[in-house]
């Protein structure tokens, strides 16, 4: 059972605070992946990366399912996380540009001048 | 008046990164320089090569065509370490010098319309880039993994591009 307690968002940050699982999380927004293919693709053990899940599924930010031998990963209903990993990650991005851009722009200044 | 802003140390300007809606992402940033010297360091392939893309990116900007007029083409071939290239392209809608760019982005199926704006602040530059998605589809889809952020998800839409 799902409960919605105010301690999930406590396990969400928690969640979210490795890279690994923050890449499982996109990874899983593209489309719903069993254990062992996360595992390849993130070069880890089955064991490693059921432990990842789990911290994920504790969060609600991951629900799985098992069919057969295989369990299968997909986003929980709370897709916030996927929202707010897409800003910081353009945050980033711009950020880095931008201080790029910083250092062309006193170049062309200084080149201006007479 | 003349202002002189310290060039060494000081931090950079703040980035404000928002979502408004569920279709449009809204960047702004303040620089301190006029629009035409931004307007130029965005509009010259030679010089956009060298920001554009982070040095911590893993990937590199390996060839840059800008033809900066309304109905012009760019085309940017982003390399990810091996042989293979990807290509990100469009068709400028709209060239205003030292104002405004308005661009296409037709290497995905859905793709965002793209305006800068560079909006003159007294020898400053207040500049707006703004992205808005045909569909919140679209932007639901561009949440799941920013193209520009994650290599993998470079590499995946390299071998959709191959395929057209």
């Amino acid at each position: 059972m799902v409960q919605c307690l105010p301690h999930t968002l406590d396990l969400s940050f928690a969640a979210l605070a490795d890279a690994t699982r923050r890449g499982i999380i996109v990874r899983l927004g593209r489309g719903d992946a069993s254990i062992s293919s996360l595992a390849e693709a993130f070069q880890m053990t089955l064991t490693g990366m059921k432990k990842h899940v789990q911290v994920l599924e504790r969060a609600g930010l991951v629900v799985t399912q098992k069919v057969g031998r295989v369990r299968t990963c997909r986003l929980g209903a709370r897709g916030l996380a996927a929202e707010a990993e897409w800003i910081e990650a353009h945050r980033a991005l711009f950020e880095a540009r931008f201080a790029a851009l910083d250092d062309i722009i006193d170049e062309i200044e200084e080149g201006s001048h007479d | 008046m003349t202002e002189h802003v310290e060039e060494a140390g000081g931090p950079p300007n703040p980035t404000s990164v928002e979502r408004r809606g569920d279709r449009e992402l809204i960047v702004t940033r303040i620089f301190d320089a006029p629009p035409r010297t931004v307007y130029r360091a965005w509009s010259e392939a030679k010089l956009f090569q060298r920001w554009w893309v982070p040095k911590s990116a893993p990937i590199s900007l390996v060839s840059c065509d800008i033809d900066m007029r309304t109905g012009g083409r760019y085309r940017l071939e982003f390399g990810t370490g091996g042989a293979e290239t990807m290509a990100f392209y469009g068709i400028y809608l709209e060239v205003v010098p030292n104002q405004r760019i308005v661009w296409t982005n037709d290497e995905g199926e859905e793709g965002a319309i793209t305006t800068v704006t560079f909006e003159d602040l007294g020898g400053r530059t207040l500049l707006t880039f703004h992205e808005i998605y045909p569909s919140p589809e679209a932007l639901e889809e561009a949440l799941q993994g920013s193209a520009v952020a994650l290599p993998e998800q470079l590499q995946q839409l390299d071998g959709v591009l191959h395929d057209l």
